[in-house]
């Protein structure tokens, strides 16, 4: 029965695809499997911008959305047939083309690496040889379409938005590739099946086998999401938008579906990126406990996506945004330098012997590390109580 | 099935690197370029070549075609140059492009690289090629990553330099 509920998803799919003669099996497949994935995450894209307007507004003390539907959980359709109907202004110097294009170029990606996530088990779209380095170059094509949208609106604002958003993604996926690497060096595979299958299997005392729970693969997680925060352009390294200085960054001359459609883009990539956390670190689909692996694997998997997606909304509604010269200073100074480190340690770990001893050497390497880096960071830097001229 | 993607995957390309050079805004042109980029990345792909593929489109689509359109952008305005984009020496360049052409296909005809069989193609993994970067070739690896560190930090002098001076 467990296993039938776990397979459903890849039955159902067999069954679709007797329907049609053998040399159309495979087309039909992948047309299923294709809708079945825009569907679902464009669905949970759906959710999540309720969740993260009613968890913003419970942080900040208000309601949030509360009048389409109950609690208002209809917002996202009132908000799509809005953006539907709206008019779509095109600036009168903009480029056209290039203005129309770039929408498309930030969700078409956005929603092609989705094919190399294992969401469950035999549940990868495309297993391919290098999934991870796919992942990595489909989602270095989105800083083009965040330029082609700064530019082609021959807006000051936008271009320096624009500016903004490339600078800080460049420089955020230095960290963001450097992290993966420990889990590839371990595992020895680029292959996103195989990194998922390399944490199976439980600890002697009730822990999963994942990554997260080793020295390296802790410090590498939290660089990961930090990495991911910055290059999905989500608060506080929302710069690139700052509505209070810049008005909406590279999106201010979108409107209606087009913005809507940027909007999109934006939540798909930050599935995506939470996808590969959890399938890099955090053991993919499979079950926290040995008692709790009756329960689906693909549940498992978007069980920790909405974890971590209400971890981003939480640092969202908690944290101000950075000011440039600290979130290029961070980048280079805190987080280069102790990825690096953590290839190192992670090389450490893999040399030597299992047993308490290499974790003693590895957790020392990456606190010691930790603790000079950040004291590096803060060097020069007053840091005190702050004193107001005019406000007190 | 084999042929026609080809056919489409070239002329795509094609089409993309003839964009790149005739446009008249060299923002176009530069987009048009990371399509032939990407075009190139998919040929190798279909060959079945994944990690110089996915590569290809990693460093030419994420980091030379930013690097590009970021140069034409800081160096000039974005204005479309008013003149032709054909320069007045249009005949010399045919000229040079006929002979080059001619030795190649001259090159490539004469070579035994054509004649028999193409050898069964080997199945290239990623973890051959890692295998191969660490071992056989570390050394240059390590040469050149030397050389970029170096590349790099030179750039980072040249840049500095010019702040300290005001």
């Amino acid at each position: 029965m467990a296993d039938d509920l776990d397979q459903i998803f890849v039955t159902i799919d067999h069954s679709i695809k007797g329907l049609f003669p053998e040399p159309w099996q495979p087309v039909v497949s992948a047309i299923i499997s294709i809708a079945a994935l825009i569907g679902v995450f464009a669905s949970l894209f759906a959710v999540t911008t309720v969740l993260e307007r009613k968890g913003l507004g419970r942080i900040q003390n208000r309601y949030g959305p509360n009048r389409v539907g109950p609690f208002g959980f209809l917002q996202p359709a009132a908000d799509g047939i809005k953006a539907l109907i709206k008019e779509d202004v095109v600036p009168y110097a903009a480029d056209k083309v290039v203005h129309f294009i770039a929408p498309l170029a930030a969700v078409i990606p956005a929603f092609l690496v989705f094919t190399v996530l294992p969401i469950g088990r035999n549940m990868v779209l495309v297993d391919f040889d290098a999934g991870v380095l796919f992942f990595f170059a489909v989602g270095a094509a989105t800083e083009l379409s965040v330029f082609m949208a700064g530019w082609s609106s021959r807006n000051k604002y936008s271009l320096l938005g624009a500016m903004r958003a490339i600078a800080q993604m460049i420089s955020y996926e230095i960290p963001l590739i450097l992290s993966a690497v420990t889990v590839i060096m371990i595992v020895g595979s680029l292959s996103t099946t195989r990194i998922v299958d390399a944490q199976a299997g439980y600890h002697s005392i009730g822990l999963p086998n994942w990554f997260v729970f080793t020295p390296w693969g802790f410090a590498g997680f939290v660089l990961f999401m930090i990495a991911a925060t910055a290059e999905t352009n989500r608060s506080p390294f929302d710069l690139p938008e700052g509505e209070s200085e810049i008005i909406a960054g590279y999106y201010i001359e979108y409107s209606g579906f087009k913005f809507a459609l940027f909007f999109l883009g934006e939540y798909m990539g930050m599935f995506a990126i939470s996808g590969l956390a959890i399938t890099l670190f955090l053991g993919g689909w499979h079950a926290p406990l040995e008692a709790l692996e009756f329960i689906p694997s693909w549940m498992w998997f978007f069980a920790k996506l909405l974890a971590i997606i209400f971890v981003f909304i939480w640092v969202r509604g908690t944290l101000p945004r950075l000011r440039m010269d600290q979130l290029m200073n961070f980048a280079w100074k805190f987080m280069l330098p102790m990825a690096l480190i953590n290839i190192i340690s992670a090389a450490i770990w893999h040399f030597m012997e299992p047993g308490y001893q290499r974790w003693l050497v590895v957790a020392g390497l990456v606190a010691a590390s930790y603790i000079l880096l950040g004291r590096g960071l803060m060097e020069g830097k007053k840091l005190e109580k702050r004193t107001y001229r005019f406000a007190e | 099935m084999m042929n026609i993607v080809f056919a489409i995957i070239a002329a795509v390309t094609i089409a993309a690197a003839v964009a790149a050079m005739s446009l008249r805004n060299l923002i176009h042109c530069a987009l048009a370029l990371a399509v032939a980029f990407t075009g190139i990345a998919v040929a190798y792909l279909q060959l079945g070549a994944q990690f110089v593929g996915f590569t290809q489109v990693l460093v030419y689509v994420g980091a030379v075609a930013i690097l590009v359109v970021f140069a034409i952008l800081l160096t000039r305005g974005s204005e479309p140059p008013q003149q032709s984009v054909l320069s007045a020496g249009w005949i010399g360049g045919v000229i040079v492009t006929v002979i080059v052409l001619a030795v190649l296909v001259f090159a490539i005809a004469k070579s035994s690289a054509i004649r028999g069989t193409a050898p069964p193609q080997p199945p290239a993994t990623v973890q051959q090629i890692g295998d191969a970067l660490m071992n056989k070739f570390v050394l240059p690896l390590e040469v050149v990553g030397l050389l970029l560190t170096a590349a790099l930090i030179g750039a980072v002098i040249i840049a500095m330099k010019e702040e300290g001076r005001k």
